[in-house]
């Protein structure tokens, strides 16, 4: 066989070999190896940032939720306690309007029974007069006796006194 | 044989193309040359060409770049482990230059370099002594004790330290042989069934359909015998490195 008869090709053979060998090992060791390493590292990188960033957006997302979530819980107790003034203040004017409406009307009560009152005096001031003249004049068509005024007007007070 | 000029072993032979005398020795370019250089550029195109671009997402070349370097690095750390980091290059050429030697001696007329044990030799003897002053530089001579099987009865010694040692130096030939018998044995076989293809006619249909199932076959062992010369070195390495 070719491989065992060949004896003078041995030297050209193994001669090349290490020539092209040693090319393609230099070339390997210095181009093509750190390549592929840097390749497959970068993008064992790259995956790790991804995965880091994504890690990190999550927490941002979570932290504006609960932010939100916050603003959200502080807002509406602001709106209750706002509600709550509101309710107390209304309540309290209408209790306010309530008690000086009362006043007002106990006051204009108050002064119409003044009113009444004096009006009342007044007439009842008005009958004493017109009594005495009254049993004055009475008594002298029935009985013909002129009787003096004064007189009158005391018979008429105690005839009230009596009848009252 | 040698006058066959169609024999199955005819593709074995070395054809002279650029006459080349250094000093008496005959440093030609032959076909062997031509398709060493062929693997080589292939393994550059791959490794190189394929990588270019430095994609993140890798296109189909880089991908198979990639995917040679990882299985061979993978192939180191468990073998050897992380001391084999600096052994990684060697291993890493040794196995893509046999591997694209093997297959492109696939390509029909081309010629298998890997198929002469001259060069599968020089390759084996290379890695032998290699390993072996790494083994001595790592451990004195301390690597003699890599001899003596551990754990074994002194009154054994005189008959194992031998057959460690004709183990130990039957490395080369093994590793060689085994390369260089594989290739001439799958292409003298494919060579020989395919010459019944016209020989036998309609019939010869028969040995086409084995010639092709042997092709793929072949190209199996293409990709298994230049994993095994890789695998062995690294184990190589590590018995250098770890003795026992």
């Amino acid at each position: 066989m070719p491989q065992l008869e060949q004896i003078s090709t041995y030297a050209g053979q193994i001669f090349w070999l290490v020539v092209i060998f040693g090319i393609l090992l230099i070339v390997m060791l210095k181009v093509a190896l750190p390549r592929v390493q840097g390749i497959l590292q970068e993008r064992r990188e790259r995956i790790d940032d991804d995965f880091a960033r994504a890690a990190a957006l999550r927490d941002e997302a979570e932290g504006v939720l609960r932010a939100y979530e916050k603003a959200q819980a502080e807002a509406r107790a602001e709106a209750r306690q706002v509600m709550r003034e509101q309710q107390e203040k209304a309540a309290g004017e209408a209790a306010a309007r309530h008690a000086a409406l009362g006043e007002r009307l106990a006051k204009e009560a108050a002064a119409a029974e003044a009113r009444i009152a004096t009006a009342r005096r007044e007439a009842l001031a008005g009958i004493e007069a017109v009594a005495g003249e009254v049993a004055q004049a009475v008594t002298t068509r029935l009985i013909g006796v002129d009787v003096d005024v004064a007189e009158a007007n005391e018979a008429a007070a105690a005839a009230r006194q009596a009848g009252a | 044989m040698a006058g066959d000029a169609h024999g199955p072993l005819e593709q074995f032979r070395i054809k002279e193309l650029v006459d080349i005398p250094v000093a008496g020795i005959e440093l030609d370019i032959t076909n062997s040359t031509v398709w060493m250089a062929v693997a080589a550029v292939g393994v550059v195109a791959v490794m190189v060409g394929g990588t270019h671009r430095r994609a993140l997402v890798p296109g189909r070349l880089q991908s198979v770049a990639e995917l040679a370097y990882e299985f061979i690095a993978g192939m180191v750390r468990d073998t050897v482990g992380d001391e084999g980091r600096k052994y990684f290059p060697l291993i890493f050429t040794l196995f893509m230059f046999i591997l694209f030697g093997n297959l492109a001696g696939m390509i029909p007329y081309s010629f298998t370099f890997t198929s002469h044990i001259a060069v599968t030799f020089a390759m084996a003897a290379v890695v032998f002594i290699g390993v072996t002053v790494l083994g001595f530089v790592k451990h004195g001579m301390h690597f003699f004790s890599f001899f003596v099987p551990p754990g074994v009865s002194v009154f054994m010694w005189p008959l194992l330290i031998p057959i460690e040692i004709i183990s130990y130096l039957s490395r080369p030939i093994s590793l060689s042989v085994r390369l260089f018998a594989n290739m001439l044995a799958g292409h003298t076989l494919l060579k020989v069934f395919a010459g019944f293809v016209p020989a036998l006619g309609v019939a010869g249909i028969l040995p086409l359909a084995f010639v092709s199932a042997l092709t793929g076959l072949e190209i199996v062992i293409a990709f298994l015998q230049a994993y095994v010369f890789a695998i062995l070195t690294c184990l190589y390495i590590n018995d250098a490195l770890h003795l026992h």
